[in-house]
């Protein structure tokens, strides 16, 4: 008998490859007679394009073809952009640079030769003749009328202006006891995937076939888009995200260099690979966040809130890519946090910069709008000089279940337990312990400070009505004729683990072993579409999908377990069916068969009335077999489902961070970090400790280190490793984790998603915490990153003055 | 051109390169190890580490012509006669990877600091990871991951009499 894996931590099946250096990922690919392309990237972040001379380049032994806009403006159709906003301008995103080139990074052109080291040297031999000119770089400023326009024909950088919220803000705000104001911003963050982004275009001009390889998290949606701009039949565009070396939403995209490989490899005949740099991938793979907000914030003196507003500035940088515009829709929905707030109102002015575009990057908008609030809750506590935990707790809803819970932001969450993981994170942390030992430590003048945060997200995305393209999510199960059991998903994963978490759903059901399944994702030609890995939806939509179509395939093995086994009705357990047809109709059961030369004590089988079983596996070989099915029946034993989720998930949790400041340095330490998260369901919590380690570890870079930084000129001067501080294994505390269990009613598993927890819930609590222990010197907010050289400038500056 | 003579994995190579050649190209696409992987091109993120000689390297930031004579044992290498090195299963067992791209640099940056100080503390490993940026795990799964190895290769030198 299979043992049961759900909720068990066991070891991925994925692994194995990965360890040993032998899995694929898109520049391990090697295909014979591959041309190598390297692209030529603007130098400025605005400029007017003179000229380009490519003559000494073509000439270059080994060059093979060198394109410009120009070359291909009419034969590459425009990057695609998802999302529409009513009024929303939408720029000509070409492939390629043709009259101007609008930020540090932008493709002028691209050179295939021989092989990398040749197309690197063509390079340098293109000559680009620009004329300078003055660059959009602050997201604020750009709205000034005065600001230089990027795009000419729309009049201004603006590039929509959206109100969002119900309730009467003026009202709310007019009716509280104080009103807390402040400015708050989220710089750009780079996603920094270790994997840079890569492709591999393959034409085949006699079957009219191309084949991409590119390290996407949407395979799918990708060779649509990329069909629809080259021109070609979408099935006649094979897509295949190999092994793909991480994401974080940097790859829930079509980029321009996609369209160009495929491109290429059409006009050369012979396969052509690109492979990203790091410092192409700084300046040209999408960036995340980057807004400049003004938060008001309204409440009683009792602490209850009476409304909440968020102006914001939001950078889109100069182009659309796929999801651009609409990332700040999402922190306009989630702007209630885990609070009862009657009214709450967004008002986003997006303009386009002389900068990468911005989009999804872990959390995608979220993170935003649970910085703001939380940040809006310590502000209000702060005011109010009450304990933030006790402010948080008076304005949680009760508990709630069956998608109860409705914000001012539009959203009907689907369930909930706030108090759980708030008790559980302050036992954990020993709270009240805790602010004693500060008060202490306070009174020595070391600087301590505790930060809370009780966050709330929102995941699984999500119902197709409230996405761009398609909010469902599709799997196949099939069980072979030799009895393994192969799952398509069209989740495709890029290091989640779904070829495990994925097998222990179908082990469980079908009750066989982990190891005689295998999950299939990535490849178009081998899956049933489907829509990708993003927006924690992986097991919430994508495992759901599987669960379901495990239901579905059961039902038909049952049906002809019932037709083999001469019954009307069979019970499935263990991967075996046996006929239950008299326990169902309450008829007399026979008496059990006890096997000759065994005790009547010891272990009996089953009541089974003909004395038959047969497994699912053996159901799987007559499927195929098909002599002896139903004559109504088809051969084959496999099914897909399409699962549509009829709201999203709303996992939520507390994090706690306790952080100690060096005033001779400026460095914060961390003294501990608790976080309780619930995430419904766990299918294997050793993945689910992975996501939140991580996700914590992207916020405390947001919060202490990263920072995408433009000079005044749109000069990208983190352009490397070097310049943008990743968090390293030393920068890190160890987190004690733990989890409540609310299951989400909007799936049958109660899965609610945890790819975004830790990267939403971790932020608010580091800064709260450093502002904590900044507050003797009077502060109330430090704005990302606070670097040590803020603190050390607050401290000395303090000291200097007492 | 340059001649190059190098073993790598137990085998010897002699090979015409161009004199700018990287090391991890040569591995990469002249041998075919792709098990190596380049993360950021300024040796500052681990993932191309390799072990030159019996010292952890980046293989981004030295030339293959620089690697003449040298024995190079590369994440192919490490797993001896098919079983896993104590450090790969160290990884799988506590969940040291996810995306892996990171994976077999840090593992060869591991078996460097396990090699120099067989019982390091948590603060040692973190310090000793420093050169190896991993964006997914956290780092907490690879502590735990590096700790374990440490456990197993001190089991295993015991019963091997070492």
């Amino acid at each position: 008998m299979a043992e049961k894996t759900v909720g068990k931590p066991i070891k991925r099946t994925e692994d194995p490859r990965l360890i040993q250096g032998l899995a694929h990922y898109v520049d391990d690919i090697k295909l014979p007679d591959t041309l190598h392309a390297v692209f030529l990237r603007s130098i400025y972040a605005h400029a007017r394009i003179k000229s380009i001379d490519v003559t000494t380049a073509q000439k270059l032994p080994g060059v093979v073809a060198v394109y410009t806009g120009k070359d291909i403006a009419q034969k590459i159709g425009p990057v695609p952009c998802g999302a529409a906003i009513p009024e929303m301008k939408v720029p000509d995103h070409r492939v390629l640079a043709t009259t101007k080139v609008y930020w540090v990074g932008h493709p002028v052109a691209m050179v295939v030769a021989e092989n990398k080291y040749t197309a690197r040297d063509a390079i340098d031999l293109i000559e680009v003749d620009y004329d300078e000119l003055p660059a959009v770089v602050d997201e604020e400023k750009a709205a000034d009328p005065k600001s230089p326009v990027i795009h000419e024909k729309f009049g201004s950088n603006i590039a929509y202006k959206l109100t969002a919220g119900e309730g009467d803000i003026e009202a709310a705000l007019k009716a509280a006891d104080k009103v807390v104001k402040h400015k708050i911003l989220h710089r750009r963050l780079a996603p920094i995937a270790m994997e840079p982004r890569g492709v591999l275009a393959r034409y085949y001009p006699g079957e009219q076939e191309l084949t991409l390889w590119t390290s996407t998290q949407i395979p799918h949606l990708c060779r649509t888009q990329v069909a629809l701009m080259l021109g070609i039949p979408e099935n006649k565009l094979r897509l295949i995200a190999p092994e793909v070396g991480g994401g974080f939403g940097s790859k829930l995209n079509v980029y321009a260099e996609e369209a160009m490989l495929g491109y290429a490899s059409m006009q050369t005949g012979r396969p052509v690979k690109w492979i990203e740099g790091r410092r192409e991938n700084m300046q040209a793979t999408i960036h995340g966040r980057g807004q400049t907000g003004y938060i008001e914030i309204g409440c009683k003196r009792d602490g209850t809130i009476t409304g909440f507003r968020y102006n914001v500035f939001a950078d889109m940088g100069s182009y659309f890519q796929l999801l651009t515009p609409a990332i700040p829709t999402l922190t306009g929905l989630m702007l209630s946090g885990c609070y009862k707030i009657p009214a709450i109102q967004m008002n986003v002015t997006a303009t386009f910069t002389n900068k990468m575009s911005t989009d999804a990057y872990r959390g995608a908008g979220r993170p935003e709008a649970t910085y703001v609030i939380e940040r809006a809750m310590d502000l209000v506590a702060a005011e109010l000089r009450m304990d933030p935990v006790e402010l948080r707790r008076k304005n949680f809803p009760a508990p709630f279940d069956n998608n109860s819970f409705k914000t001012a932001t539009g959203l009907f969450y689907d369930s909930g337990n706030y108090q759980a993981a708030l008790d559980k994170a302050l036992k954990m942390a020993d709270y009240n312990r805790l602010r004693e030992d500060q008060r202490k430590a306070r009174s020595e003048g070391r600087l301590i400070g505790i930060g809370v945060s009780t966050y709330v997200e929102i995941c699984a995305m999500g119902p197709s009505s409230a996405m761009p393209a398609g909010g469902w999510e599709s799997a196949t199960v099939r069980i072979e004729p030799t009895g393994k059991v192969t799952i398509l998903t069209g989740a495709s994963p890029h290091g989640q683990g779904e070829e495990t978490s994925f097998a222990q759903i179908a082990a469980d059901q079908l009750g066989v072993e982990v190891n005689d399944l295998t999950v299939i994702h990535g490849d178009t030609a081998v899956v049933q579409y489907g829509i990708g890995t993003f927006g924690s939806r992986g097991t919430a939509v994508g495992g759901t999908a599987v669960y379901l179509a495990l239901q579905k395939l059961k039902e038909k093995a049952g049906k002809l377990a019932a037709h083999l086994l001469e019954c009307e009705n069979v019970s499935f357990s263990d991967g075996k069916f046996c006929p239950a047809a008299a326990k169902a109709k309450g008829a007399s059961v026979p008496e059990p068969v006890v096997p000759v030369g065994q005790a009547p004590g010891g272990s009996l089988p089953e009541p089974n009335p003909s004395g038959k079983q047969i497994s699912i596996q053996e159901i799987a070989l007559a499927a195929h077999l098909a002599k002896n099915i139903p004559p109504d029946m088809e051969p084959g034993l496999s099914a897909t489902t399409f699962f549509e989720p009829k709201n999203f998930t709303f996992p939520f949790g507390t994090h706690i961070a306790v952080v100690e400041i060096d005033p001779e340095t400026g460095q914060v330490h961390f003294q501990r970090y608790i976080a309780v998260d619930d995430c419904g369901r766990q299918i294997n919590p050793l993945l689910v400790h992975g996501q939140i380690h991580g996700g914590i570890v992207q916020s405390l870079g947001q919060a202490l280190y990263e920072e995408v930084v433009y000079d005044d000129q749109g000069q990208l001067t983190t352009g490397t490793l070097m310049d943008y501080a990743v968090p390293r294994a030393a920068h890190v505390p160890w987190f004690e984790l733990d989890s409540t269990e609310t299951l989400s009613p909007v799936n049958p598993m109660g899965v609610k998603g945890v790819g975004e927890a830790g990267s939403i819930g971790a932020t608010p609590a580091i800064v709260a915490a450093v502002v904590d222990a900044m507050s003797p010197f009077g502060i109330r907010h430090l704005d990302m990153p606070i670097k040590p050289e803020n603190l050390w400038r607050i401290i000395n500056k303090k000291a200097g003055a007492a | 051109m340059a001649k190059i003579n190098i073993t790598v994995n137990g085998t010897t190579h002699q090979s015409d390169v161009e004199p700018r050649m990287l090391l991890v190209h040569y591995l990469r696409d002249v041998l075919g190890l792709t098990g190596t992987h380049v993360g950021c091109e300024t040796s500052l993120c681990g993932a191309c580490t390799v072990m030159v000689d019996g010292q952890a390297v980046k293989s981004c930031t030295m030339l293959a012509a620089q690697a003449d004579g040298s024995t190079v044992t590369t994440i192919e290498g490490l797993a001896a006669s098919g079983t896993l090195h104590p450090v790969q299963q160290a990884f799988w067992e506590h969940h040291g990877l996810q995306c892996g791209y990171c994976t077999p640099g840090m593992i060869m940056a591991t078996a460097q600091i396990l090699q120099r100080n067989p019982d390091p503390s948590e603060e040692e490993i973190r310090h000793g990871l420093e050169g190896n940026i991993c964006r997914c795990t956290g780092y907490q799964h690879i502590v735990q991951a590096v700790r374990c190895a440490a456990k197993k290769m001190q089991t295993k030198s015991v019963a091997s009499g070492r």
